[in-house]
């Protein structure tokens, strides 16, 4: 028998019945579907957690005081102040892996405004080298030079998100942006970062520390009320750097060896890494939940195909009375589970498809269509058509033919 | 002279059920020419339709020789018995067995199927048995659609459609009222005038006496076998 009039006469027999064809095939559909859009929503979810934390800067080391407990927000009142100026300098001085290093003082929720419009923003007080620990540059106009970021000129870099709130389509460039009451003017415009760990990278203002401290802070002071953001030379000085700055502290601090830190260093790499780590391990599981799916749908194939065998007896009979062979019978009814599986494979792949690319809209991931993922699902549901129906088909082809033709439904 | 299309020699069949053995077939032997026609008769339990189902190659002896066409069919493997069933035999039965909801035309061309035979040959093939069984405007039909007598012929084209030689009918006319049982054996017997070999199996002497020889069993031997002037079937107008 040949397959052209096998493969007929499956679809025939699946026409036959659709409903059930429908139900059966709604297993695979929602199987390979979870599968692919499983591990495409995790390779996304991956893919955006590593460029959030990428935006942060690498080898970027965070030396803040203690009792900043939120990651990277400023301590409130009645934080209890640690860090100095001076400190700064010493470790600048003594710690040789640190290649830049830059304080950063932060005011989230400012009421910031142009001449027609205002906004709520965070403004950032700072010195040059963070533009460079942060590896960001000016997409307009300039970011601080050395001097600029030293002095206490009323001036202010914007992110993008800023610039376009308070000036719409117009450059920002020159115009003045008004800070707690003070005129200050934009210099500089930043390239547009995107979303980062703390939400959008482009709310910001940028403004030199002592303008900060100044006008904001009121007064220079001698401790830092913020943080300091380290870049160390390599990659791999994360651990020593941490351990110097520690050393440093603790001396200046004059800390005893059973006394706690009274400051805190944070690796926002080793952050990243447990995020991603974090990330993979659900994508991992769900990626085997969407797989139990697939099986059950497969085991659905099973069933139904097994009910079909019996149904069908009085048919299997006949056709083995006109001569056919337990092989095309076998034959006859494993394409039938194959062809239920592959266009349930086939409807599940868009259906992937479909939910992946809903997802990477959804949560703002970079669309990932698995390709490969999306091959071996297809090949999965062939394989379970072939796995599920073997038995089914099997004994449909050992039944003994006048038994089978007298079978009464 | 050639050898005969049926040679059948110490034919024995046993079952197990459960504890016990039973003997349906004992030690049968049955020589049929080609061309004839003959009615295995007998009751329930005598055998018959052990005889038919080694006889249509659905079953296999346990002891003695079957020659159909001059080979040994009695130790072939489950496919080597289907392709000769395909090829041999075409099967009458007596609750016509047509697949539902499957066009009258696609249940005549199905055995061709199982011969490997390409799908525009097929359909005429199976057109021109549907036409020698005066069933050609009926291609269309699902059995549901067809009475009785019309199933029983769409069956008797799918026997006829492979050119098997030997045609095995099992109570052909049981589901059937006395004027259409008529009608399916005068085809029957049109079969036997074009050289074909018929088998009747039945209980009924009025439908055996259609046939030219009559055999009958009792358990599982042959206890008469007898050759008679068939009475030709008339179809009333």
């Amino acid at each position: 028998m040949n397959i052209l009039s096998t493969f007929k006469l499956a679809l025939r027999a699946l026409w036959r019945n659709k409903v059930r064809t429908l139900l059966t095939m709604l297993g695979i559909v929602f199987g390979i579907g979870a599968v692919i859009a499983m591990v495409a929503g995790g390779q996304g979810a991956q893919a955006s957690v590593k460029e959030v934390f990428q935006s942060l800067g690498t080898n970027v080391l965070i030396v803040s005081n203690s009792s900043n407990q939120s990651f990277g927000a400023a301590g409130g009142a009645g934080s209890r102040l640690s860090i100095t100026w001076d400190d700064m300098a010493a470790l600048e001085a003594e710690v040789p892996t640190i290649k830049w290093l830059a304080p950063l003082l932060q005011a989230r929720g400012t009421q910031i405004a142009s001449e027609d419009s205002n906004w709520n923003t965070q403004v950032n007080g700072t010195t040059a080298t963070w533009f460079r620990i942060r590896n960001w540059e000016a997409a307009e106009g300039v970011t601080f030079d050395e001097d600029a970021g030293n002095g206490n000129a009323k001036i202010a870099v914007v992110g993008k998100t800023v610039a376009t709130q308070l000036f719409g389509e117009s450059s920002a460039l020159g115009q003045v942006v008004r800070i707690a009451g003070q005129p200050y003017e934009v210099v500089g415009v930043l390239v547009s970062k995107g979303q980062g760990p703390m939400g959008d990278n482009d709310d910001i203002v940028v403004i030199p520390v002592k303008t900060y401290q100044q006008k904001l802070s009121k007064g220079l002071g001698k401790y830092i009320q913020g943080q300091i953001l380290v870049s160390t030379e390599q990659d791999n000085q994360a651990e020593t750097t941490i351990a110097r700055i520690s050393a440093v502290l603790r001396d200046r601090h004059k800390l005893d060896t059973t006394d706690e830190d009274d400051f805190r260093i944070r690796n926002p790499a080793e952050f990243a890494k447990a995020q991603q780590d974090s990330t993979e391990r659900i994508a991992t599981l769900l990626a085997i939940v969407a797989a139990v799916s697939l099986f059950v749908g497969g085991i659905g194939v099973m069933n139904i195909m097994l009910v079909s065998v019996i149904e069908r007896t009085r048919e299997i009979g006949i056709r083995m009375a006109v001569g056919a062979k337990p092989l095309d019978v076998m034959t006859q009814f494993l394409v039938e589970a194959i062809v239920l599986a592959a266009v349930g494979g086939a409807l599940g792949l868009l259906m992937g498809y479909g939910a992946a690319s809903y997802m990477a809209d959804y949560f703002g991931w970079k669309f990932f269509f698995p390709a490969d993922t999306a091959a071996i699902a297809f090949g999965v549901a062939g394989g379970v058509g072939v796995g599920f129906g073997l038995y089914p088909a099997i004994r449909a082809s050992q039944l003994d033919p006048i038994t089978a033709l007298r079978y009464e439904s | 002279m050639s050898a005969p299309l049926i040679e059948m020699r110490r034919i024995e069949r046993t079952y197990v059920m459960g504890d016990t053995l039973v003997h349906a077939l004992r030690g049968v032997d049955l020589i049929v020419e080609a061309g004839s026609s003959i009615a295995i008769m007998g009751t329930s339990g005598s055998g018959k339709s052990t005889m038919m189902n080694i006889m249509g190659c659905l079953d296999q002896p346990t002891k003695g020789s079957y020659l159909l066409n001059g080979k040994d069919v009695a130790r072939l493997s489950k496919s080597q018995l289907a392709d000769v069933r395909g090829r041999m035999i075409g099967f009458v039965f007596q609750s016509f067995n047509l697949l539902s909801r499957t066009t009258a035309l696609e249940n005549v061309e199905m055995p061709l199927m199982y011969q490997g035979v390409s799908g525009r040959e097929r359909r005429t093939r199976a057109m021109a048995a549907l036409k020698a069984v005066n069933l050609d405007d009926r291609e269309d039909h699902h059995p549901n659609q067809l009475s009785g007598g019309q199933q029983q012929r769409v069956a008797i084209a799918r026997a006829l459609v492979t050119d098997a030689p030997v045609i095995m009918a099992d109570e052909p006319t049981g589901n059937l009222d006395t004027r259409t049982s008529a009608e399916v054996m005068a085809i029957l017997q049109g079969l036997v005038a074009k050289g074909k070999t018929v088998i009747l199996v039945t209980h009924e002497s009025d439908i055996a006496a259609y046939a030219s020889r009559v055999i009958t069993l009792r358990d599982g031997a042959i206890i008469d076998d007898k050759l008679q002037t068939p009475i030709k079937a008339e179809v009333a107008a």
